[in-house]
């Protein structure tokens, strides 16, 4: 499903340069549920957001489902995100003016057009079919958050990936999520990488890799 | 694959509307904007437009198909100098027998006099006409008669009045069959002309009787050669389309009779109702440009307005922007959304603009301070310059939008 060799990622800051990622390799299979760990620093965003096609490696090669994807110009990256990922933020990042059902729609936008029925369909999958004329504001972060993995599944991705999902909620709440997650993966055997802090979530995941300083340092299976 | 498109089409305007419609003060303050500029282009033009049907409806009243022809040499810019006595009747019988697409010919020698009635006098231009000179120039009577074939042979000393003359030496009551003296002879008022409204050498402020009556009341003057001088020669052209032929045969023709060089300028000049109309109106329709040209100042600080506001909503919605680039829109996606919405407004500005121009053009012609017309020219004018204004200037911003870094956007507050 995603094959990374020879990563790295450098950022240019002014005069001298910022390496982020150095060279990781790193192989997830079709249906993995995965968690990347690490220190703040470590570089675990910048590598799922290279995983999710939101930015490009400063060398290396990245094969997603087979194609490779690293030299993609903006615009192919951007097919790439609307047909295949799923993306589930720390922040929620839903459209603040847009009710529930609407941000939902969203996610199928860019994906070949909305359908209201598929959006609702989905908000019941998550447990919020009752709340899908309301807006963010009007509801709790996990409410939020649901809503978010909502807007992701939606178009129906072969790959979800999740950057500290549980970051901002409350413990209740953070679990809700995390057994949101794992029935999903488990019911549509899709692939999901999902960063985090909290080692009781990451030993819910099949794998955990563990990062330190932009370097694979360990992996191991749960 | 078509529904497809209309989907998205009608996708991206519902996101235009929705942007639109939850910042209602800000954006009514941008339409706004639009809105002057629009109803400003909509009211001067119409302003203009107005004008040019006052003018072309006074040059009709004059009489269709005219030609007149006055002695001396039409100069720019400056006035014509001394008394002409260059054209008379001779010249006239000439164009009437040897020049075709003519149906009538008159002849008028005009002078000033001094009128009496009672108490009452004033100085009137006084002209001396030929049979047909009335019809010839659309002269048509409100009152009383004009003359008959009688008069003009008999030389009766019968007066026909502008509508101003009449009503300044009689006021309120009927003039007709009173007494007006002129010079040395007294005149019988026999009618009163309809009122032309026109300013300039306005039939107004005329009084006409019969030429023959004309040479009792002043010595008409006479050329080295003998011919009677007249003040102008008017006709009527048969068929319109040979109005341009007319003007050429008559010019030749005077030339030959006149004994003028090659070299020399026509001693006399040659206007056609149908060339004064085109030259005024197009005149008036270079005025009606320039006066859109003024408004459309207001329009392009509109659409700054515009491009200022979209500036400020990308700004605004760099984090929208990283979700939706995050959720796959490509770089056409977004600037077509935020061009949309630029558009919406400028569109909306431009329709609001369009009524309250309309109106404001209906007000001031109904207070009589103007004549106003609205073509259907001006409003598509107007409707597809806010739309096209709303397109340029909200294509920077847009394009910037488009442009967003979607990690970075996605960090912003």
């Amino acid at each position: 499903m995603i094959r990374l060799q020879d990563i790295a990622k450098v950022y240019p800051m002014g005069e001298r340069e910022l390496t982020v990622l150095r060279g990781v390799n790193l192989n997830i299979e079709k249906g993995e549920l995965v968690a990347i760990m690490g220190p703040s620093g470590s570089g675990k965003t910048t590598l799922l957001n290279l995983i999710g096609c939101l930015d490009k490696p400063t060398s290396g090669s990245y094969h997603l489902e087979g194609r490779e994807v690293s030299r993609l110009s903006s615009d192919e990256l951007s097919q790439v995100r609307a047909r295949k990922i799923g993306f589930v933020f720390q922040t929620f990042n839903l459209l603040p003016r847009l009710s529930a059902l609407a941000n939902v729609e969203l996610g199928m936008r860019y994906a070949g057009g909305s359908d209201p029925k598929r959006a609702l369909k989905a908000l019941a999958k998550v447990g919020l079919s009752d709340r899908a004329n309301h807006r963010p504001t009007e509801l709790s972060g996990g409410e939020q958050q649901r809503v978010a993995i909502a807007r992701a599944l939606v178009k129906n991705p072969p790959l979800l990936l999740a950057d500290e999902p549980t970051g901002n909620l409350d413990s209740h709440s953070g679990e809700e999520i995390i057994s949101v997650l794992t029935s999903l993966h488990a019911e549509r055997g899709i692939t999901l990488l999902m960063i985090t802090h909290d080692a009781n979530i990451a030993h819910h995941c099949q794998r955990i890799i563990h990062l330190k300083d932009g370097e694979v340092v360990s992996e191991e299976t749960v | 694959m078509k529904k497809d498109q209309l989907k998205k089409w009608l996708e991206a305007l519902e996101t235009a509307w929705v942007g639109v419609v939850t910042h209602k003060l800000r954006s009514s303050l941008t339409i706004l904007g639009i809105v002057i500029g629009v109803a400003a282009v909509i009211t001067l033009m119409s302003v203009g437009e107005g004008a040019k049907a006052q003018i072309i409806s006074n040059i009709e009243k004059m009489g269709s198909n005219l030609v007149i022809i006055r002695p001396g040499s039409f100069t720019f810019g400056g006035v014509r100098g001394g008394v002409s006595e260059t054209l008379t009747m001779e010249d006239a019988e000439a164009i009437s027998k040897q020049v075709p697409y003519i149906s009538a010919v008159a002849s008028s020698y005009s002078s000033s006099l001094q009128l009496v009635v009672g108490g009452e006098n004033m100085n009137s231009q006084v002209t001396g006409v030929t049979a047909e000179y009335m019809q010839i120039n659309n002269m048509k009577v409100a009152s009383g008669a004009s003359f008959s074939e009688e008069d003009y042979q008999r030389g009766a000393k019968v007066a026909v009045l502008g509508a101003n003359v009449a009503e300044t030496l009689f006021g309120n009551t009927s003039p007709i069959g009173q007494q007006v003296r002129m010079g040395t002879i007294i005149v019988h008022v026999i009618g009163v002309l309809e009122s032309k409204g026109t300013r300039f050498n306005s039939p107004d402020d005329a009084v006409y009787i019969p030429l023959a009556a004309m040479q009792q009341a002043v010595a008409q003057p006479r050329t080295p050669q003998g011919g009677r001088v007249v003040s102008s020669v008017s006709l009527t052209v048969s068929d319109q389309s040979q109005t341009q032929n007319v003007i050429d045969d008559i010019t030749s023709l005077l030339r030959t009779r006149h004994k003028l060089a090659a070299s020399a300028d026509n001693d006399f000049n040659i206007m056609s109702t149908e060339e004064i109309a085109s030259t005024l109106s197009e005149t008036m329709g270079t005025l009606t440009l320039l006066l859109g040209a003024i408004a459309s100042i207001s329009l392009l600080v509109g659409g700054i307005g515009v491009m200022n506001i979209m500036l400020v909503s990308v700004l605004e919605r760099t984090r929208e922007i990283g979700i939706r680039k995050a959720l796959g829109a490509r770089e056409r996606d977004i600037w077509i959304q935020f061009l949309i919405e630029a558009a919406f407004l400028t569109f909306a500005g431009g329709i609001i603009g369009v009524v309250l121009g309309w109106v404001i053009a209906y007000l001031v012609s109904s207070m009589g301070l103007m004549t106003t017309v609205v073509t259907a020219d001006i409003v598509i004018l107007a409707v597809s310059v806010s739309i096209g204004i709303g397109l340029f200037f909200g294509f920077y911003p847009a394009w910037n939008a488009s442009r967003l870094n979607p990690i970075e956007a996605l960090r912003a507050e």
